[in-house]
């Protein structure tokens, strides 16, 4: 009993849970009145749209890629987003829908070819860039109400991101973890051989995971201008190392199909808060990129070691 | 005997990019009707040798092998450039003293890589991504995003041109006609070779793989360094954003030389070509009088395209 | 149902060539319903092969498999073999490490979906581990990746024994028992009695014979890539066994060279244990010695020549190694003969620092005429060459580099004959120049070669043998487990 405490897989699943907790200790202890609704719905103000863009990083990442352009697709989706979207919703609609078909593409693409994921996705950053600019030429636009209204709807009790995290994480982790096609989309990133033979496709597989990294990418692009009203095409160019750096503070591991959806939400919000906890510290916002880095290498090392004691456990 | 001469022509991978170079200016000046023919050139000769800086690097890195990429380039030119403008202060007495800091500034973030990728076992993607947080963070809080007029020396120097060539061309040329042959003559570039194509077999035709991937990923580091330093004297000072275009440009610069993504296969010339290419075709597009928009979507296209065309590693 | 006379699978003058190489040379064979197949022979005899193609994970070269539904399957395939009721257990594992038990088994069975799928597939799969294997103290909920391997072991042969959409005929376990511990083994063939007494069908291949004589109904022996006996269990023994799968009156003292003279004088040029752990007999080579490692392969072989190559500084030796397994070990796909064969020599053939390219062409073309790799030209790519050429691109890459010890990776794989025959004579003479030579060979004709041999078994030497002491009956009685 006691030496299942102790697992490693139990301290890795628990890593995500303990470092938001001490995270959230401190900023409360440097900062009581944080400890409010108020407090907290200013101190996770950005964490949904984060939290959406983890998840597209991390579908992507269960088939052993990397995503380097979802920042500039989440940008590409805020732009039409306060555009077209607001002023002709049906074919700002159908243009979100096929942009998600065509991350579809990508994936499959990334598959029939055997191309390395980090090449594509870096150059179709500039592509959503490209796209978002002509969208958007200058920063502006208006999101639509009713997204306004969502996002900034009060709920009782905590605010309206925790809810929608909670919700969102329970949805991916049925999807991901629990449903039974969810476990051959992981089988792929973990032994794609073994799949195939017993005769899943691949590509198939690939397809979705890539056309729902694109469906969440679009989900934060919307959730971002309910929240900040305007877009303009560079406005979430940082997501793409916030979204990586989530899932390995969630976690997820970059090969073997090993992730987990509630980690990777809560790996997104202690990323956001982190930021505002360095605040609280009066640590310059120079650091602030120079943090999050440090935590990324800090949660590895972490990880190494558990791993390592693991692995001498085993030998 | 003409036949045979062209099929030897045709494996040449590094031609595809001269011959689009050419296509792409003799476009722009069929347009300008023979206008700025040489000064398109020659501008495109300045800016290009910047990215065959840091293209030498990012290649070597590159051919180490699927998953080796150094995504620290930017943030690396960015703290050499800063570091040794506000050390050396104008002066140019401080010429040498300043260089030798950006190559030092370059080493030490080479070294921390490759620590982070061997020590803490992080995939090189993610090593490099992480410490480019840190290293940006480190330069911004250093250089107090105050701009440092380089010494009036290095200025001169980055941007003289003789009989239009630019003098750094000039300079960079042997630089890159000698890493040109330690690649294909020396026990390093040999090794570099093998590794690339196959790590266990170099390890076991004796090759030091660990020795031979940290010299890499230093050397890709301290070129980073030399770039952010002459590209502060070319541009009027070290800017905190001064790097940013270099991750995407050094990246397709190797890609569309004709470098193989899949490793062990690295072209030398191939870098000019691309360089070139890449900001004749930006010329072309301006000239055109196509918006930053449509420029973005052609690059991303255009390294999406060669990408796909050259088709991905080995299996 | 089954008509319990007719076979479930019959094989008709079953060939199949490897390029030059003939690994089954016409096979019959009957499986009958409710048998118990044990299937014994040494290195290359076509074990591996002839099951790969019942599962048909590769085709025949020609001849005929007849599965008795009247359909005789030409091109009999991976989805045809499981439509048929085939399952394998093979040696490499075929989990998701990163999936639960539960997961993997619905992976491997698309017929278990919908709402309940994880209860049914848990319900399957701790079933057969409960039936297969009493308290074998596995969670359906467990990582693959986080089990020991006996266990993952366990679940991948419970996985195979396991029924959803389609009967199981035939189980094919190739070394099943490899990572169990004698228990979980006993329980395991105790189980293939039960399937087998249920009328189902097993082939079971294992280096322990007594698990061979006692769980099979019928035995039979392959070698060279024919079936050259098949009998009752019963009228085999381990004696028998043994005496049958070698080649009969094979002299492999031809070559007697009497070296082992030096073995009691000198102190050995190089000493190393197998394991981690320093445990059973040291392998010892001497200066100019041909020591000969043999075994089942997969026995620690390679891993402990790959593990002497990493010491060659600690040793201050210098060393070169000459890969079997070309594509994985050897060859660099994009380069030249010449560079291939140049690669480990490049130290020497600098000129300022910089590789002398005449030098380098001149050390390809000796070695090419040495050891006549047929060839126009040294500088065209090396996958142009045959792939018994690319091996002796390898040996010359060796040979021509300054190492004084060669290892050598059971390097004669899918080499032809004649190519055999020249490369004996060099490392002869190479040896009798003072050089060094551990070879790992799976072939028994190659053992004579040697002055001395290692026979590893479970990763660690269970014999050492001279050259005057070996016999093809020590080497497979060394292999082949003792009953414990």
């Amino acid at each position: 009993m006691i030496s299942q405490l102790t697992s490693p897989r139990l301290l890795r699943s628990l890593l995500p849970a303990f470092s938001l907790t001490v995270i959230l200790l401190a900023i409360f202890y440097l900062q009581p009145r944080a400890m409010s609704y108020f407090g907290l719905n200013l101190l996770l103000n950005l964490a949904l749209p984060i939290a959406f863009a983890t998840l597209a990083q991390m579908c992507v990442i269960t088939v052993n890629d990397l995503d380097l352009g979802i920042g500039a697709f989440v940008g590409f989706v805020a732009c039409v987003g306060v555009t077209w979207l607001n002023d002709q919703p049906l074919l700002g609609f159908l243009v979100l829908a096929a942009s998600i078909l065509a991350y579809g593409a990508m994936g499959a693409l990334i598959h029939l070819r055997n191309l390395p994921s980090i090449v594509v996705t870096l150059g179709m950053s500039f592509v959503w860039l490209g796209l978002a600019l002509l969208v958007l030429p200058t920063p502006g636009g208006k999101a639509p109400a009713i997204v306004t209204a969502v996002m900034k709807f009060k709920t009782p009790f905590v605010p309206m991101t925790i809810y929608a995290s909670i919700a969102i994480a329970l949805i991916v982790h049925v999807a991901l973890k629990r449903s039974a096609y969810g476990a051959v989309l992981r089988g792929v990133g973990g032994n794609p051989q073994s799949v195939a033979r017993a005769s899943w496709s691949l590509v198939r597989a690939k397809i979705t995971m890539y056309a729902l990294a694109g469906f969440f990418g679009v989900m934060s692009g919307i959730s971002l201008i309910g929240l900040t009203s305007a877009a303009d095409a560079n406005i979430a160019l940082r997501y793409t190392l916030l979204s990586i750096a989530g899932v390995i503070l969630g976690g997820g591991e970059f090969v073997g199909g090993r992730i987990s959806p509630i980690g990777a939400v809560l790996g997104a919000i202690t990323l956001t808060l982190a930021g505002s906890f360095l605040s609280f510290l009066r640590i310059s916002p120079d650091w602030q990129i120079g943090a999050q880095g440090a935590i990324l290498i800090i949660v590895l090392a972490l990880r190494t070691v558990i791993n390592r004691s693991e692995a001498r456990k085993l030998a | 005997m003409t036949h045979s001469a062209l099929m030897k022509l045709s494996e040449k991978p590094w031609l595809w990019a001269f011959i689009g170079a050419t296509c792409v200016w003799i476009a722009t000046i069929i347009f300008t009707g023979g206008q700025g023919a040489g000064e398109i050139l020659s501008a495109a000769l300045s800016f290009g040798t910047f990215s065959v800086i840091v293209g030498i690097g990012q290649m070597y890195v590159i051919t180490l092998g699927p998953g080796n990429v150094d995504l620290s380039i930017p943030a690396t030119m960015t703290f050499a450039g800063v570091v040794s403008m506000k050390i050396i202060d104008s002066q140019n007495s401080m010429i040498l003293t300043g260089l030798l800091i950006a190559l030092a500034c370059g080493a030490a973030v080479g070294v921390f890589n490759y620590g982070l990728i061997r020590l803490l076992r992080i995939p090189p993607i993610i090593a490099t991504l992480s410490s480019s947080f840190l290293v940006q963070s480190s330069a911004i809080a250093y250089g107090r995003g105050l701009k440092i007029k380089p010494p009036p020396l290095l200025a001169d120097f980055s941007t003289t041109k003789i009989l239009g060539v630019p003098l750094l061309a000039i300079c960079v040329m042997p630089l890159a006609a000698f890493m040109g042959l330690v690649l294909h003559r020396t026990v390093y570039g040999k090794s570099v070779l093998a590794i690339g194509q196959n790590p266990r077999a170099a390890k076991l035709a004796g090759v030091r793989v660990d020795f031979i991937r940290f010299a890499t990923y230093v050397l890709s580091a301290v070129l980073a360094g030399f770039c952010g330093y002459v590209l502060s004297g070319f541009s009027g000072g070290a800017s905190l954003n001064m790097g940013a275009e270099y991750l995407l440009a050094s990246i397709a610069v190797v890609v569309i030389g004709g470098t193989s993504v899949a490793g062990g296969y690295s072209n030398l010339p191939g870098l000019w070509g691309a360089s070139l290419f890449m900001f004749l075709l930006v010329t072309m597009l301006n000239t055109f009088g196509l918006s930053a928009g449509v420029r973005l979507i052609l690059t991303g296209a255009i390294i999406v395209g060669v990408i796909v065309l050259a088709g991905g590693r080995k299996n | 149902m089954n008509d319990m006379s007719r076979p479930i699978v019959k094989l008709n003058s079953v060939e199949k060539n490897f390029g030059a190489v003939r690994a089954l040379d016409g096979v019959d064979l009957d499986i009958l319903p409710g048998e118990c197949l044990g299937l014994v022979g040494h290195n290359g005899a076509g074990k591996s092969t002839l099951m790969n193609i019942l599962a048909g994970i590769q085709t025949p070269t020609s001849g005929i498999l007849d599965f008795g539904d009247g359909g005789t399957s030409t091109n009999h395939n991976v989805s045809e073999a499981r439509r048929q009721g085939i399952r394998c257990v093979f040696q490499e594992l075929s989990l998701c490490p990163n999936l639960t038990v539960t997961e993997n088994a619905r992976i491997q069975h698309p017929g278990i979906k919908g709402w309940n799928w994880r209860a049914r597939a848990r319900e399957l799969i701790l079933g057969h581990l409960d039936e297969i294997f009493p308290n074998h103290g596995i969670s359906a909920d467990d990582l693959v990746g986080d089990l020991s391997i006996a266990k993952r072991q366990m679940v991948e042969i419970a996985r195979a024994f396991s029924i959803v959409d389609s009967d199981i005929r035939l189980v094919i376990l190739d070394e099943p028992t490899s990572s169990l511990d004698a228990t979980i083994a006993d329980q395991l063939m105790a189980h293939v009695r039960r399937f087998t007494g249920a009328g189902g069908s097993c082939v079971l291949i294992s280096h322990l014979l007594e698990e061979i004589l006692t769980t099979s109904d019928r035995i039979i022996v392959m070698r060279d890539g024919d079936v050259v006996d098949s009998r009752p269990a019963q009228d085999f023994s381990r004696q028998t066994l043994v005496e049958t799968m070698g080649s009969v009156a094979k002299d492999l003292h031809e070559f007697d060279q009497n070296t082992d003279s030096k073995r009691s004088e000198e102190t050995p040029y190089l000493s190393i244990y197998p394991t981690e752990a320093h445990r059973g007999i040291s392998l010892n080579a001497h200066k100019g010695e041909i020591v000969g490692l043999a075994g089942l392969s997969g026995h620690g072989q390679t891993d402990t020549l790959v593990r002497i190559y990493d010491r060659r500084k600690q040793y201050g030796i210098e060393m070169a190694f000459v890969a079997g397994d070309r594509q994985s070990d050897g060859v660099f796909p994009l380069w030249t003969i010449g560079q291939n064969i140049s690669i480990s020599s490049i130290r020497n053939l600098l000129n300022l620092g910089l590789l002398d390219l005449k030098r380098e062409h001149e050390l390809a073309e000796e070695w090419r005429d040495k050891i006549a790799i047929r060839t126009p030209d040294v500088n065209h790519n090396i996958l142009s060459l045959s792939g018994g050429n690319q091996q002796k691109a390898l040996f010359a890459r060796a040979f021509g580099s300054p190492a004084d010890t060669i290892l050598m990776d059971d390097p004669m794989r899918g080499v032809d004959i004649g190519t055999k025959q020249e490369v004996y004579e060099m490392i002869r003479a190479e040896a009798a120049t003072g050089r060094t030579f551990i070879w790992y060979t799976t072939e028994m004709d190659e053992l004579k070669h040697c002055d001395h041999v290692y026979v590893f078994r479970n990763g660690q030497i269970a014999a050492d043998l001279s050259s005057q002491e070996l016999t093809e009956q020590k080497v497979l009685h060394a292999s082949f487990e003792e009953a414990s």
